[in-house]
């Protein structure tokens, strides 16, 4: 049964697995989707025909539902957005993916979200859209529809916005406000023309196309604008054009429809602050900013949050949802390791009102140093290091970035980095926006040979009260700065502890950004403390509580009082009237044990006061069954036990009036013998004892002191009879109690036992020697096979008083003189002789007269009619 | 023998003297467990343990924080006694105090019944539930004192070898103020201790339903292993949440420098209301019981 039970719980957990991994493969055999390819005309001129690859959901409810264009990021496909469409699909919405023009299986070159193309083509899969008959139409051409994606998608849906007036709700996410200031970052502020060149993720972004040709898919002229900036390091102006024409920027102010902007934390490619301009850039439309932890360089993708967020904005913007108030601006914080799964547990902060990167308040902070000196290195090498871009595309940096950006490397070589720290915190404080703070940098008169303005990046540290220094997040804003200005740090949202210092760092290169090759030294001061951006209103509401936290210690409270009060109350009443003086009364007693064995088979008798009972058996002939019951150890099936009046139920007080041993001995072997019978009495709850008296009857001398487990069989044997008559109890109970004791002991305890039975108790003793029994017993009770045989006084069923059996080989000539002979009840042939009744007549007297007649008297026994029983009983068992 | 006379019946058909209440005081239970040697050794190798760890880190020198494999807590195990205690706990809780606690609850009725000395306690009679109750106190008693027991050695092994140092939060620079800290190692404690009552439960039921010792102990420990085994496999997701064993170690949560309450109370609630429920069926199984043993 126990093994049924395991297979059945594995069989259950075996099924759990394939259902849960059915759900995380993200197929549903609900949603029906269609490949197709659509054929698109774009081109400055309308001239290009390219057909692209995209896939239909449809949705899973009938009737027509609003539809959302999921676009992929650069280098992916329309698969890549598959698992997000599926679960869009299933929530109710009309889903079409594609791959965008010079990806995955589409025609055409990648034009970098170029209104003349790419966005040319999502007017058309609009168009497309609003011919399905699944898809809500607003009015006859204009379908009801959202566009989302990522980084490259993420571009798409705000440059489309701006561009098709039909689509209702955007939810771009980690995109850009400006591709050129995005390549060409500036922290004082002055744009990309004044920018330094973001080298590495700029090849990263160019060249991924590259294959048999330099450009790969790239648009021609998009390639050689590359090639020709990647050379010198510098923007030209037609590149800026181009960069921006691909850009919200262009458009800002032309997007008017409900926005969700996702943007990442760790995300050295398209910052912060590409999400915060374009959310002044959107007009007349609600607009919710979120950063979470992931990004272009790692981190914790948070997908589920995202797809949940965006799914969430489609509901309210699209199907006509409660949109929810004060809820305009959410971050999300790492809170440290979650103990139960090993992961960064993040949660969410959010607040009512987007403050943008300058905060809500701002708080100055001083800084503290002079006048530092920065050397850059002759070539720009070696570079300090502060993210890696691609490195985190490729997971390599994920686990670093792991506790909030904190540790692994960061590295600002010695020389070439000016630091300024503020005092330690004597409160936390919590970066939410970008720190900003005056620096003046001049060239010293002998250096000033280059023709480069000086380049600096800045970065915050977080320095620990041992002097350990992490990145506050691995970002860099880099500066060319020749004189004064107000520079703009890293936008992030970073708790810094208190007793921990804030560092500003300059250094004068970046692994991921052209420095001048040419060897300078640069003086770096700053001129203003530190104003430090923060957001009050950011609240962090507590992670809601599953509903089983309240709900199980209910359902557990509640499944243990049915457990405990179901319990079926076996006590029947019955039997006859309580006769509190009887010691003993069992009444139709039955015993079935759960593997059908009869043990106890309606089983009756009586013992009275002053008795010394015998319970007669072979064994298994129920005795210690009825024994046990009458300890209540084990529950009968019918019929009841009484003791002195009162029903026998397990813990039964009228048990405290019951001394037993049954079955052997239950000592605790560690202690010692007289430690056993005080501690066993101290739990009986019970006043006063007799252990002096008992342990004189165990007779164990010296031995009392030694610990059970070192006692002889007999020696265990007499301290538990000791035990059981501890409290002098009315009744005793002794279960084989000669088993083990040699010859004189067992005369000594069958003393004991009768002048104790004298003293107006009662004893019962099992044994399934008739020896034992006759020679001690007053009452006997002879069971076989659960049933009651004989009972009564030994003298009467043993009856050897009154009859004799007489050894002769003549039955017959001995029958005919006892019929003769007065005195006589009767006479009968029993093998090997005659058996005689005597009533009047003496032995002495049939023997003569016997002998006198001529018989042959071989020998003359008494009859003992319970052996006789007895020994047909054992007979039968073997 | 004393000629006693006829004593009157007590309460309810009982002995004159016979108190049910006072039957199985704690006291002796108490006496009867302590003086096993079993408790005595359970206890010192518990005690030993930090005094081994300690060795451990003496011979083969401190943990460097550089290998990213090594876990947050054993690189800044020797910064200090609050440190070394929080680690000893990490490396015991898992394995070591699941067994000392199936072990004084798993063992205690089961092994009166392997002693054939339950039936007589019965037969007092103790009463069913009573004895289950007074047991399981002194049970609960002694698994409570050896989960404490490690942490306290810890600490004094800790202040004796590597010193006393404010408390490091593993993977940052951060140090705790004494007093928080102080306050953080009670938090984990206690919450170990509530933690653990789900193992106490297993053990104690399957000590009511066995009456092998090692059964009962080698049984809660088993399904322990097994429900870390299932914890592993992720794919479980949420469902996983519902394993006794899945928040044993949401205490580090309070090693973190903002105390985080969820894992911890989630923890609490699933070990309480699964200790609640096996309690009732040890109870229910007790008290139907034919003690045949």
């Amino acid at each position: 049964m126990r093994r049924r039970r395991v297979a059945a719980i594995a069989g259950v957990g075996v099924v759990l697995a394939g259902a849960l991994t059915w759900a995380t493969v993200g197929e549903d055999p609900r949603v029906a989707t269609t490949d197709q390819r659509i054929a698109v005309v774009d081109g400055p001129e309308n001239d290009q025909h390219v057909t692209l690859d995209t896939t239909f959901f449809k949705p899973v409810h009938a009737g027509r539902a609003p539809a959302v264009l999921l676009a992929h990021g650069f280098g992916g496909s329309k698969d890549d957005s598959r698992a997000e469409a599926m679960s869009l699909a299933r929530r109710g919405y009309a889903v079409l993916t594609w791959s965008a023009r010079g990806f995955g299986q589409s025609g055409g070159e990648i034009t970098l979200d170029s209104p003349d193309y790419d966005v040319k083509d999502v007017r058309q899969l609009v168009d497309w859209l609003a011919h399905r008959p699944e898809v809500r139409l607003d009015r006859p051409g204009d379908p009801r529809v959202g566009v989302a994606g990522q980084s490259y998608g993420g571009g798409i849906s705000l440059m489309s916005a701006a561009y098709d007036a039909r689509i209702d709700a955007i939810a771009p996410q980690i995109t850009w406000y400006d591709l050129a200031d995005a390549f060409f970052p500036d922290a004082t502020g002055k744009g990309a023309e004044n920018g330094v060149f973001k080298k590495a993720w700029a090849g990263l972004f160019f060249t991924s196309g590259a294959s048999s040709t330099a450009c790969g898919r790239f648009l021609p002229s998009l390639c050689s604008l590359y090639q020709k900036v990647a050379e010198t390091g510098r923007p030209t102006p037609g590149a800026i054009a181009t960069l921006r024409r691909s850009s919200p920027s262009s458009v800002a102010g032309r997007i008017r429809v409900p926005t969700l902007l996702i943007q990442g934390q760790t995300d050295s490619l398209f910052p912060l602050d590409q999400a915060d301009r374009n959310a002044r850039a959107i007009t007349g439309a609600p607009v919710k900013t979120v950063w979470f932890q992931g990004g272009h360089d790692g981190g914790d993708a948070e997908t589920s949050r995202v797809q949940g967020l965006v799914a969430d904005w489609f509901d309210d913007y699209l199907k006509g949802g409660t949109p929810s108030p004060g809820d305009g601006f959410t971050v999300t914080r790492s809170g440290g390791i979650d103990s139960s799964t090993q992961r960064v547990t993040i949660s969410a902060a959010s607040a009512a009102r987007y403050p943008g990167l300058s905060g809500a308040t701002r708080r100055t902070i001083p800084l503290s140093g002079g006048e530092e000196t920065v050397h850059n290195p002759a070539g720009g090498s070696p570079t300090s290091i502060s993210s890696m871009p691609g490195l985190g595309l490729l997971g390599g940096l994920s686990g670093l970035s792991g506790l909030g950006g904190a540790g692994g490397i960061g590295l600002d070589l010695p020389g070439q980095s000016a630091t300024f720290d503020s005092e330690p915190l004597n409160a936390p404080v919590q970066l939410t926006g970008a720190a900003q703070v005056r620096v003046r940098v001049t060239t010293p008169g002998p250096a000033r040979t280059g023709v480069h303005r000086p380049t600096l990046f800045a970065k915050i540290y977080d320095v620990g009260p041992g002097g350990q220094a992490v990145p506050a997040r691995r970002l860099v804003t880099p500066l060319h700065l020749d004189g004064t200005a107000q520079v703009t740090l890293p936008a992030m949202d970073y708790r810094f502890a208190a007793g921990h210092r804030i560092r500003v760092a300059f250094s004068a290169t970046d692994m991921g950004f052209t420095s001048p090759a040419r060897p300078a030294a640069y003086q770096v001061s700053v001129e203003s403390p530190l104003s430090v951006p923060v957001d009050p209103a950011l609240r962090t509401p507590p992670a809601p509580l599953p509903w089983w936290v309240w709900g199980l210690p209910a359902i557990a409270l509640v499944a243990s009082v049915v457990i405990v009060a179901t319990v079926r109350r076996r006590a029947g009443k019955g039997g006859g009237e309580a006769v509190a003086t009887t010691p003993l009364e069992i009444s139709g007693l039955t015993k079935r044990y759960k593997n059908g064995y009869l043990a106890v088979d309606d089983l009756s008798f009586r013992v009275e006061r002053g008795q010394v009972c015998g319970l007669l058996g072979p064994n298994g002939a129920g005795k210690t069954t009825t024994l046990r019951m009458l300890m209540g150890l084990i529950h009968p099936d019918e019929g009841e036990i009484r003791i002195f009046g009162e029903a026998v139920r397990p813990g039964a007080p009228v048990l405290s009036r019951l001394g037993s041993f049954v079955e052997g001995p239950g000592f605790l072997p560690h202690l010692s013998g007289r430690d056993n019978l005080e501690l066993y009495w101290k739990a009986a709850g019970r006043g006063e004892s007799h252990i002096e008296a008992a342990l004189k009857i165990a007779g164990l001398g010296d031995a009392v002191r030694r610990p059970v487990r070192t006692y002889s069989q007999g020696m265990r044997q007499r301290l538990a009879i000791a035990q059981a008559m501890l409290g002098l109890p009315d009744l005793l109970v002794l279960d084989e109690p000669t088993n083990g004791l040699d010859p004189p002991q067992i005369a000594e305890m069958r003393e004991v036992l009768v002048r104790y039975a004298a003293e107006g108790k009662t004893v019962i003793i099992s044994s399934h020697l008739l020896a034992e029994v006759e020679q001690t017993c007053t009452e006997v009770v002879v069971m076989h096979k659960g049933r009651l045989v004989a009972a009564g006084p030994v003298a009467e069923i043993a009856g050897h008083e009154g009859s004799i059996v007489i050894g002769t080989p003549d039955v017959d000539r001995a029958l005919g003189v006892l019929t003769a002979l007065e005195g006589i009840e009767r006479a009968e042939p029993y093998d090997p002789g005659v058996l005689v009744r005597i009533d009047g007549s003496a032995p002495s007297a049939v023997v003569a007269a016997l002998v006198a007649g001529g018989v042959a008297v071989e020998r003359v026994t008494p009859h003992r009619r319970l052996e006789d029983a007895f020994l047909t009983l054992i007979g039968e068992e073997s | 023998m004393s000629t006693g006379t006829s004593r009157t019946s007590g309460r309810r058909g009982g002995d004159a003297s016979y108190n049910a209440r006072k039957t199985l005081p704690l006291r002796v239970e108490a006496v009867r467990q302590l003086r096993r040697r079993r408790t005595w050794i359970a206890f010192v190798v518990l005690l030993l343990l930090p005094w081994v760890l300690a060795a451990a880190f003496k011979i083969g020198g401190s943990p460097s924080g550089n290998d990213p494999n090594t876990p947050g807590l054993v690189t800044v195990a020797t910064t200090g006694a609050l440190n070394f205690t929080a680690f000893t706990l990490f490396v015991s809780a898992g394995f070591l105090l699941v067994v000392a606690v199936a072990l004084f609850c798993g063992d205690t009725v089961a092994s009166e019944a392997g002693w054939a000395s339950l039936r007589y306690l019965l037969a007092a009679p103790v009463p069913r539930v009573r004895l289950l109750r007074q047991k399981l106190v002194v049970a609960l008693s002694l698994a409570a004192l050896a989960v404490v027991s490690v942490p306290a050695m810890a600490m004094i092994t800790g202040i004796y070898v590597f010193g006393w140092a404010r408390l490091r939060v593993p993977g940052t620079d951060t140090a705790m103020a004494n007093g928080t800290a102080l306050s953080r190692m009670l938090i984990i404690v206690g919450y170990t201790l509530v933690s653990e009552l789900v193992v106490a439960a297993l053990a104690f039921l399957l000590s009511v339903t066995t009456d092998s010792p090692l059964g009962a102990v080698g049984g809660a420990v088993g399904l322990v292993i097994l429900s870390n085994i299932i914890d592993a496999v992720t794919a479980l997701g949420h469902w996983r949440e519902f394993l006794p064993t899945h928040w044993q170690f949401a205490w580090t949560d309070a090693l973190q420098p903002d105390l985080v309450w969820t894992g911890m109370i989630k923890g609490m609630v699933l070990s309480a209301s699964y200790a609640i429920v096996l309690l009732a069926l040890a109870v229910r199984r007790f008290r139907n019981k034919d003690v045949v043993s």
